[in-house]
């Protein structure tokens, strides 16, 4: 990779870290910067010209972007532009959880399986069978069971994503437990705890955390997906999903309901994507080169 | 590989890429004399008689044939019947069958046929329940004629066994009728103007029927489901296409003939286009329904109920659930406005002025003190969720503790079986619609009535409703009929069973090739032919 | 070898066990009552109680389970409870499109995908890998649905190329059947190539940078002999790897592909038939996929053998 030639009259100190960053990786810091734009326009929608999401106004249905609205109006006369700011905080809301979630119970699962013979054969027993659904059915079936709600959808993604956790969790457990460190550390008399915090831990965090990132971008994109179906966030709640999936009979009349939640959508999974790549990057050098 | 394979292989993958996309017949056009037909929903269940889905009852009317049938001025005319005497006692009625009246089989189409099939549809019919009780027996005289008598006098015998939608009293072989009421059938033989093609049938996809060539149409022109059934073309393709868009753009390209019904929003897309023909071919409509749980708190009581009639507006649903207004109009009505019974009676607090303060005065006469209410959705029944939002908002406007709860389609229908307060999964309101012919009177108009219990889903109880609906179905004639009809409704707008959201029709197009289109409350596929 | 085979396909019994349980139990204890729909809007309370005994749905938990195993086992996966057809049948409709589309959908991504990776890896840090690596990670972000009504929109309406929706059976006609799938492909197919070309790029630059490389550039070797005769065949294990992965994802992308471009397959059979609870066929179909991730699991396995002489099982 071809390397700017450095200044080298500068004294090394002047190199602004900023800059170096930025120049090395463009492409993470765009996906940052994105992600928090998201971020700050998600928590400051009420304050960035919006009115209230929910109200119907029948008479004002199906607008096109104009200086009132400045996205338009979907079927119920609902302002576009206020939905799909408001809609920020429902879909990160769904990312951000169920990467958590995942990550978290993953992990657990992941951590005891890599440990305990039986636990392994049990429990991973059961994680592939939840791994070979498709995760889209799999989440459908589960919003099938239960009323729509947000707390359901993020319960629902969850589920299918946590077996491939375990499974990324539990392979670093099983290589690492046979490290030498690690024996020796249980040698040295380390508690089991102890060396679950100090050793083995501190090595899954990196691929969790990357798988944890990707998780997110393709949650944000499950909840779209079933939100189009039918299964997803309850309709009056704007998610970028269901703003989308309300608005595609009118997609060859009215496009401007689908391609704003769209192009905001995308570019947040963009955003994700890419600071995923760039924590894989940066915490795992050979990594990068595997993906 | 070697450089000039890989080359060859690039270059012949180019040509072949171009070839296909070049190739002009892009759109797979409907051939000569076949109809592709995108229906309203999925055809599931062949039976008409164990369900009451409107697409089944299309079905229906595509395969069978009945006695009588409703003509555009609500009269039953004669279909399978030659000719049919009352005696003078107005117990006994005698039928004599058409000639050359033939099942897809080819058996003959024999009175124990239709006396068969008139007793499976008397279990499961509302209106053919009322019936039977008055029935004594049915007996054949012989393969053509078999009369039905009565222990009381019916006048509305002929309507009810006439009657245009759900549940029909299509007419079945003997075998077939007599499984039982409660179990599906399977064989799909009928004496209609079509044969379905049960090796074709794709469900959720397609459905295919043929023209039957043994049938014999009656010679009065069509007037709804009565006069000749005349096929015109060979094949009919039922093709269900779940996604609008989807399906607009596939009749814009060509490649149906026919939309059943459009998303109001998307006339205007279709009218864009010079060979596709948007109308409104359904005098009757649909009627949209808000639902209360009586039985449950706040809505049982009366006063909360009548609140409602006082903030719902009719425009503002209509806007969101038919866009333009050529395609409803409000009706403050218990019954289908265009028809003979509807009218305005009792219906001041509904129709006028919108009145938040006096319904804020009748929550607060009734004691609301800020209960919350279970309004059902369902998310991919778009009809009955603009209702939904609509009125939720609505009724948040003067106070109500609204939980606007949504679900499926098939969720919500199987949770309003819920007779339980809402913390047992109970629920207050819920909307759905019924087409025109299900309102035109008190027989047919099942929500409408009051019978506890037993009633439709939110089970109100109104003795004096019901006592008036027993008269009007032995008025003497239309005059006390349109009385007694009234009187039902004012009542109705005091004891509000549901509160009607308004009438809208759901338009029609097809392309420019297709003529004969019939105009009535229920689409049907004979005299329809294509260039 | 063959030991081996028969070891996972043994293997396999316990998980599909799990997966026949956790979709019965599922859809057990789930809220809505195929009797309601089925009954229909008019129905009344007794009605849909008798129609739920009628389905058996009264029975208890084991014995329902059992029924169903017993005929499953037999090659009889029950009864739809809307349409009185066999699910055995509906899903035989259904599947011939729903492979042909995953089959094409698999050509398609990857003939263009793995050499764009290889490209990519070829020319690694210049604006070609930067192009690549970027159209990639847009192709993982925006929602099939929105692609695919874009295409519908650009294709099929405006420039009138391609049919707009339906699918033309092979036996129909070779050129329509292409015609049909070329925009379901491309829809369903983004995220898929998206992630082998990028897995294909990281797996090459693996490759690349070993010493053997670097002899067989240096002993002259044209590129392209170097990159598909040496580098591909010793990345080709990751890529077997991803695609039986990547499988999983087409699956759940048929879904939405299906519903928008009105192609009669499995995965819209599969929505109809979860949201109107008709169990049945959701048990069917689901036992159907996971078997079908299962064995092509194993293929990949298998394949690891064919591309990999080190792999011994």
């Amino acid at each position: 990779m071809a390397v700017a030639p450095i200044d080298i009259a500068a004294p090394i100190a002047q190199r602004h870290w900023l800059r170096e960053a930025v120049r090395r990786h463009p492409t993470v810091i765009a996906g940052s910067l994105l992600l928090l734009l998201m971020g700050a326009m998600a928590l400051l929608a009420p304050y960035l010209g919006t009115v209230d999401p929910l109200s119907v106004a029948p008479i004002k249905r199906l607008r096109f972007p104009s200086e009132a609205y400045w996205f338009g109006t979907d079927a119920y006369g609902r302002d576009v532009y206020s939905r799909t700011l408001y809609g920020a905080r429902v879909s990160l809301a769904v990312g951000l959880g169920v990467a958590l979630l995942s990550t978290v119970i993953g992990l657990a699962i992941g951590l005891v399986t890599g440990f305990s013979r039986i636990a392994d054969a049990i429990i991973m027993r059961f994680m592939d069978g939840l791994m070979s659904i498709p995760p889209v059915l799999l989440a459908i079936a589960l919003m099938a069971l239960t009323k729509a709600s947000l707390g359901n959808v993020v319960l629902a993604i969850t589920i299918s994503e946590v077996p491939r956790v375990a499974r990324l969790v539990r392979g670093v457990v099983l290589s690492l437990r046979e490290q030498p460190f690690v024996e020796a550390a249980m040698a040295a008399g380390t508690g089991f705890f102890r060396t679950l915090w100090r050793h083995i831990l501190p090595n899954t965090i990196a691929p969790v955390l990357v798988q944890a990132t990707y998780i997110c971008a393709s949650a944000m994109i499950t909840e779209a997906v079933l939100s189009f179906i039918g299964a997803g966030t309850p309709p009056q709640i704007p998610s970028w999903g269901n703003i989308m999936a309300e608005g595609r009979s009118y997609f060859q009349i009215k496009p401007y309901i689908i391609i704003f939640p769209g192009i905001f959508l995308s570019l947040t999974v963009l955003a994700v994507n890419l600071v995923g790549d760039g924590l894989r990057d940066a915490l795992d050098p050979r990594l990068a080169r595997r993906m | 590989m070697t450089k000039v394979s890989t080359r060859f292989l690039r270059v012949a993958a180019a040509v072949a890429l171009a070839a296909l996309v070049a190739v002009p017949a892009a759109h797979a056009q409907s051939s000569g004399k076949t109809i592709k037909f995108i229906p309203e929903a999925d055809l599931r269940s062949l039976d008409p008689i164990w369900t009451t889905a409107y697409i089944t009852r299309n079905h229906g009317y595509m395969v069978y044939d009945t006695l009588f049938a409703l003509d555009e001025h609500f009269k039953p005319q004669p279909q399978m019947v030659d000719t049919w005497k009352v005696s003078d006692d107005k117990l006994t009625y005698t039928f004599t069958l058409r000639d050359q009246l033939k099942f897809h089989d080819g058996q003959p189409v024999r009175s124990a046929d239709c006396i068969a099939s008139l007793e499976r549809w008397m279990k499961r019919d509302a209106f053919g329940q009322a019936l039977a009780q008055s029935v004594g027996e049915m007996k054949a005289q012989d393969d053509k004629t078999f009369s039905i008598v009565l222990k009381k006098p019916f006048p509305l015998l002929l309507d009810a066994i006439g009657k245009l939608s759900s549940n029909v009293p299509f007419i079945m072989p003997e075998r077939v009728a007599k499984t039982d009421a409660n179990t599906q059938i399977t064989d799909p033989t009928g004496s209609g103007p079509f044969k379905f093609v049960k090796d074709e049938w794709v469900p959720g996809n397609k459905a295919v029927y043929v023209k039957n060539p043994d049938y014999v149409p009656r010679k009065e022109p069509p007037s709804w489901a009565a006069g000749g059934k005349v096929v015109k073309v060979d094949r009919v393709e039922w093709l269900y296409i779940p996604d609008s868009a989807t399906a607009a753009a596939a009749i814009n390209a060509g490649e149906v003939d026919w939309w059943q019904q459009l998303p109001p929003d998307l006339v205007p897309l279709l009218q864009k286009n010079k060979d596709v023909t948007v109308a409104n071919v359904d005098p009757l409509g649909s009627l949209g329904v808000a639902r209360f749980n009586h039985l449950q708190p706040p809505f049982n009581s009366e006063k909360m109920r009548q609140a409602v009639l006082y903030v719902l507006d009719q425009k503002d649903v209509m806007t969101v659930l038919a866009g333009d207004e050529k395609n409803w109009r409000t009706c403050y009505s218990y019954y289908t406005c265009g028809t003979p019974m509807a009218s305005e009676a009792g219906a001041a607090p509904l129709k006028g002025k919108r009145d938040p303060a006096k319904a804020k005065a009748l929550l607060k006469e009734a004691g609301y003190n800020g209960e919350r209410v279970v309004l059902m959705t369902a998310t991919d029944q778009p009809i009955v969720n603009a209702q939904a939002q609509v009125v939720a908002e609505e009724l948040r406007q003067i106070g109500f503790n609204v939980d606007l709860q949504a679900m499926d389609w098939g969720t919500l229908i199987t949770r309003r079986t819920v007779k339980e307060s809402i913390d047992k999964n109970g629920w207050s309101m819920f909307f759905t619609w019924l087409v025109g012919p299900d309102m035109i009177n008190p027989a047919l108009n099942f929500p409408l009535r009051g019978n506890g219990e037993k009633a439709w889903f939110g089970w109100p109880t109104d003795d004096k409703l019901e006592a008036m609906r027993a008269q009007w179905m032995e008025a003497a004639d239309l005059e006390a009929q349109k009385k007694l009809a009234a009187d039902i409704q004012q009542e109705a707008f005091t004891s509000v069973p549901f509160v009607p959201t308004g009438q809208f029709i759901i338009p029609t197009a097809y392309r420019k090739g297709l003529h004969g289109v019939i105009v009535a409350p229920v689409v049907f596929l004979w005299n329809v032919e294509k260039e | 070898m063959f030991a081996y085979i028969i070891r996972r396909l043994v293997a396999t019994i316990p998980v599909m066990g799990v997966v026949a349980i956790f979709v019965f139990s599922l859809l057990y204890i789930a809220p809505g009552d195929p009797a309601a729909v089925i009954a229909g809007d008019l129905a009344t309370s007794d009605d849909i109680a008798r129609i739920h005994a009628q389905l058996g749905l009264d029975e208890p938990f084991l014995l329902r389970f059992g029924h169903w195993l017993w005929g499953v086992l037999h090659g009889d996966l029950g009864t739809s409870i809307f349409t009185n057809l066999p699910v055995t049948q509906l899903i035989a409709q259904r599947l011939e499109p729903t492979i042909a589309l995953t089959l094409t959908t698999l050509v398609v991504t990857i003939t263009f995908a793995i050499p764009l990776g290889v490209i990519a890896a070829w020319k690694v840090g210049t604006w070609i890998d930067r192009l690549v690596m970027l159209v990639a990670v847009l192709g993982f972000s925006v929602p099939s649905f929105v692609l695919a009504y874009v295409l519908i929109l650009v294709f099929s309406v405006e420039l009138d190329l391609l049919p707009v929706q339906g699918y033309v059976s092979i036996r129909d006609g070779f050129v329509p059947f292409i015609q049909h799938l070329i925009l379901p492909s491309i829809a369903l197919g983004l995220i898929y190539g998206a992630l082998i070309a990028r897995i294909t790029r990281a797996s090459m630059l693996d490759v690349l940078s070993q010493d053997y490389i670097r002899t067989a550039q240096a002993k002259g070797l044209a590129s392209s002999d170097v990159l598909i005769g040496h580098a591909l065949k010793n990345a080709a294990v990751p890529i077997a790897t991803v695609i039986g992965i990547g499988l999983a994802l087409l699956i759940s992308g048929v879904i939405v592909t299906e519903t928008v471009f009105a192609i009669p397959g499995i995965g819209r059979l599969t929505v109809d038939a979860i949201l109107r609870r008709d169990y049945p066929i959701i048990q069917g179909v689901i036992l159907l996929f996971s078997a079908a991730y299962v064995l092509v699991n194993l293929a990949v396995d298998i394949s690891y053998t064919l591309l990999d002489p080190r792999v011994r099982y």
